[in-house]
């Protein structure tokens, strides 16, 4: 061997990017679209009067944040990508519920009030009245757990699937630069959420004033 | 057959009772004041009226619809009842204009431009068109309970409640939407307004209600209620209010 070789990373990096990255945030922005969306309807229930509502919402919830991402087992066989979405939407949707309930809790009592007192029923009184509010004070916590789960993502490399880990891992076993490739892995999952953080910090600041 | 018809109401929350046995008659036309020291009820009562609490005991009739009973359509029953909120209440996503409209669109059917042009007409009623396309964090807390006045009275309602509607107000802004309310009550609409405005009272009220740990203890006529009021808690509940 001797030496590093760094030049294997510029002949790769069309391909890092347009297979493996690609790969990485199509799964994230799937798993963050379906697990807000999922997450939502499970923050409902669990602010339910309804028992029946709300015990199976907390106790999915629950059971979903006690188990490790790499353990979770996929419910449905449907080839591993399709799996990988739907392990990681149903695990992210846990998370992302505990973010809409803080956001619908945040909202003072009487806007429902007002928000019934027109004649709106809790579907309408939720969707255009509570959920706009406490999603858009949520924003910058929910793209903090999205920059979560982009991390997260990289797990499917264990299924053999060519996201921007695999892609770098496949590249490195062919020419023999462990090294160099994870490195170069690391720093651009690093730059990315590094990035990422940086804008949820700015947006937070903007919000606060706009309160 | 009365507006709102609120017979021997008892509401519980857990083993605290809120109101007890209250009972009182809300005739079409007629605008009622309903005062008390905080914490008698007085809110609860007019949250019951529009089914946004539930109550226990009794019965409440508006417009001849039982709002106790599970068949009843609470929706529908509660776009035709206007409500105003000590705190505004306005959408604060929403602009003005929307404000204004959403109701009528979602629960009354209306066009967005029917919508818009009846909200618009209010809008301009209390004065404040030239807000139209603002957000409610723009202006300032009287102009947004006369929005809130206009967002209730887009709906066409046949009666309004309004829980101390100039209560958070800067004393400079309690006029200008006392006087919409007045406006509306000589246009004869129903009112039923918790409020500690006696100059108010004094000037529109058909009669005076004085609540007291959730019970109605004096409903009066005005002249009989700030003449001689029965009830020794009533007086001087007055006595601190007037010389407040
Ligand atoms: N959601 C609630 N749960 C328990 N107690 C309540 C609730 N809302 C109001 N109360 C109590 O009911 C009483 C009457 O409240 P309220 O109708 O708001 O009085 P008012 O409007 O006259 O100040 C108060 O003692 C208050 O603490
Ligand atoms: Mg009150």
């Amino acid at each position: 061997m001797g030496g590093f070789d760094f030049n294997v990373i510029e002949r790769s990096i069309g391909y890092l990017f347009r297979e493996g990255m690609t790969f990485t945030l199509t799964l994230t922005g799937l798993a963050a679209l379906g697990g807000i969306i999922f997450g939502t309807l499970l923050a409902m229930m669990r602010l339910s009067s309804h028992k029946w509502l709300s015990l199976p919402a907390t106790g999915y919830v629950n059971l979903m944040r006690s188990i490790p991402l790499i353990g979770s087992p996929t419910p449905i066989q449907v080839g591993a990508v399709a799996s990988s979405v739907i392990t990681f939407t149903l695990f992210e949707a846990a998370y992302y519920s505990e973010i809409m309930r803080a956001g619908i809790q945040s909202i003072p009592r009487g806007q429902v009030w007002a928000g019934y007192a027109l004649g709106l029923d809790y579907w309408q009184t939720m969707a255009k009245v509570v959920l706009p509010q406490a999603f858009r004070n949520m924003i910058p916590i929910l793209l903090t757990q999205t920059i979560i789960l982009f991390q997260d993502t990289s797990l499917v490399y264990v299924l053999s699937i060519t996201d921007f880990l695999g892609a770098a891992s496949k590249i490195a076993q062919r020419d023999g630069r462990l090294v160099e490739m994870y490195l170069f892995a690391a720093l651009v999952y690093f730059l990315m959420s590094f990035t990422l953080s940086y804008i949820v910090k700015i947006l937070q600041q903007k919000i606060a004033i706009i309160r | 057959m009365p507006m709102i018809e609120i017979k021997d109401v008892s509401k519980w929350y857990g083993s605290f009772q809120v109101l007890t046995n209250c009972t009182t008659n809300v005739e079409k036309g007629e605008v009622i004041v309903v005062c008390g020291p905080s914490g008698s009820g007085k809110s609860t009562l007019i949250k019951v009226v529009n089914a946004l609490e539930p109550f226990q005991e009794g019965n409440i009739v508006v417009d001849g619809i039982k709002v106790n009973d599970p068949k009843t359509n609470l929706p529908k029953l509660r776009a035709r009842v206007g409500m105003v909120f000590q705190h505004f209440e306005l959408f604060p996503h929403l602009t003005i204009t929307q404000n204004l409209t959403l109701g009528q669109i979602k629960v009354l059917g209306r066009t967005p431009e029917e919508a818009k042009t009846r909200g618009l007409k209010y809008l301009n009623r209390v004065g404040l068109i030239e807000q139209k396309d603002k957000f409610p964090g723009q202006l300032s807390g009287g102009q947004q309970q006369r929005v809130a006045i206009a967002r209730a009275l887009s709906m066409d309602p046949i009666c309004m409640l309004f829980d101390e509607p100039t209560s958070a107000l800067d004393p400079e802004m309690i006029n200008e939407v006392l006087d919409v309310m007045v406006g509306l009550a000589k246009e004869g609409m129903t009112m039923m307004v918790v409020t500690h405005e006696m100059g108010f009272a004094n000037k529109v009220a058909n009669r005076v209600i004085f609540m007291d740990r959730g019970q109605i203890v004096e409903d009066a006529t005005k002249a009989d209620f700030f003449g001689k009021p029965r009830s020794e808690r009533a007086q001087q509940f007055l006595a601190k209010i007037l010389h407040h």
